[in-house]
């Protein structure tokens, strides 16, 4: 099972709440909009920050989706 | 306010100056909460105020409704030879799309995390060099001789403007916060030396261009073409305005609270790793900022007949107790793991100063926290609450127990 995040640009308005709850996973723009590291997967380790980083975002802009 | 009418309901006549509001606000966004949940005034020439998380998400994200052009309630409506929608008087806080994105654009790099975090040794030293100047004093107003320092120092760096000027610079604020409420002639008597001091400094930046938020906005194309003066000047009054009294009501509530809960305090001084959860907590419970919108055309939103040039204040600090989506919303819970507040806003709106504010609020509380691991407040009734859409406390006396003591 790979679990994977994403930021929905369209929403993100640079919160910045991604970047600081999970600094491996997300890193920010020079206007300080959300970025994903790599192609976002996340390994066991940070399940917990990407489970956070959801849950933290004020626009609702960060999602993460399991696939098998 | 002394000469208004007293609130009879606030669900039909709410009004944000009013003192039982202004004391404590919280008991009141609640009832309405339940009972409307969008309230109504006819005063100010009428208004709504939405106090669920969903309504006012709904509104600040809306800019086909609702426009910004102006942003602070008063009992005018913005003067028809006023800079006009969509660049507003104070770009981009006051403009609307689509120019409002390319006034954002331009600030957004200079307020994003990379710049703002390298001004924390900057910040840290003076909240250090404030708690100095206080050593001794067994009780001290937090209020007027701490958390109101911190902010006007900080922007004044950033604009790149004489360190020797802070006391001007305060003088400054105090008049463009303090005479709102005053007539429109009046006020722009007042703006006149703000007006004036700027002009010096800009005409200063332009014969000897330095690494600032100044010398910046004079150079800084868009198009091919330099910001208009009257951009920036719009711009200079908006960072001064938006990033003050904002931020120091932010660090003045939440010592407060602190002063008021010794649990909270003893375990924060005690757990230094909690300060990031309390950060956000005291964001969503003590979230000073409330913005305003004006209908743009008649419309039925929210169950309500609007007209155009109604008002809408933007509870964000109300929508930060919706039961609805806080669990324990009327509780300050210090470890909240999840916690989706407003306190900055919402939409393309997003407080622009949030990094900045973060940093500034964390590191202040570390610094006073690390000085004085104990304290209460010295006098209950001292404490003064500041009236209107930016709300925190103005003085706050706190009896000091020093780490050593």
């Amino acid at each position: 099972m790979t679990v994977r995040v994403s930021i929905d640009v369209d929403q993100c308005q640079g919160h910045g709440r991604c970047f600081s709850l999970a600094p491996e996973l997300f890193a920010f723009d020079d206007l300080g909009n959300g970025v994903v590291r790599g192609d976002g997967t996340v390994d066991e380790t940070h399940l917990d920050a990407a489970r956070l980083a959801v849950a933290n975002c004020p626009e609702h802009a960060v999602s993460l989706e399991e696939s098998t | 306010m002394s000469d208004k009418v007293p609130v009879r309901d606030f669900a039909t006549d709410w009004d944000h100056t009013d003192p039982r509001w202004v004391a404590d606000p919280y008991p009141i966004w609640d009832d309405l909460r339940r009972r409307c949940p969008v309230a109504h005034t006819e005063r100010y020439g009428g208004g709504w105020f939405p106090t669920t998380h969903d309504a006012v998400s709904r509104v600040a994200k809306d800019t086909e409704h609702f426009t910004s052009r102006t942003v602070v309630i008063g009992n005018g409506r913005p003067l028809e030879d006023a800079p006009p929608a969509p660049i507003g008087v104070a770009p981009p806080i006051s403009s609307d799309p689509p120019f409002h994105q390319i006034a954002r654009r331009l600030i957004l790099p200079a307020f994003a995390p990379g710049p703002v975090n390298a001004l924390e040794p900057m910040i840290r030293a003076l909240c250090r060099r404030l708690l100095d100047a206080l050593a001794g004093r067994g009780e001290i107003d937090a209020g007027s001789e701490f958390a109101q320092f911190i902010p006007p120092a900080v922007i004044i760096r950033m604009l790149g403007f004489p360190e020797r000027d802070e006391d001007l610079f305060r003088e400054f604020v105090h008049v463009v916060l303090e005479g709102i409420d005053q007539p429109v002639e009046q006020r722009i008597e007042q703006f006149a030396p703000i007006e004036e001091y700027f002009a010096v400094q800009i005409e200063d930046h332009r014969a000897h261009p330095r690494d600032d938020l100044t010398t910046y906005l004079l150079t800084v194309e868009v198009g091919g073409q330099r910001l208009a003066p009257e951009h920036v000047f719009g711009t200079m009054i908006l960072i001064l305005v938006a990033g003050i009294d904002t931020t120091w009501s932010a660090i003045g509530a939440s010592l407060w609270h602190l002063a008021t809960n010794p649990g909270d305090l003893a375990r924060l001084a005690s757990e230094p790793e909690l300060m990031a959860t309390a950060v956000e907590e005291f964001l969503r419970f003590y979230a000073p900022v409330s913005m305003a919108r004006l209908v743009k055309e008649d419309v039925d939103y929210l169950g309500c007949p609007m007209k155009r040039d109604d008002w809408i204040l933007l509870g964000f600090p109300a929508a930060n107790r919706d039961p609805a989506v806080f669990p324990d919303a009327d509780r300050f819970v210090i470890d909240r793991r999840e916690n989706r507040h407003l306190a900055f806003g919402l939409g393309i709106h997003r407080c622009a100063g949030s990094n900045l504010a973060r940093l500034e609020l964390r590191v202040a509380l570390e610094e006073f926290i690390a000085r004085y691991p104990r304290f209460e407040l010295a006098d209950p009734a001292g404490v003064t609450w500041a009236p209107g859409q930016v709300r925190g406390p103005r003085h706050l006396p706190l009896r000091l127990a020093s780490r050593e003591g």
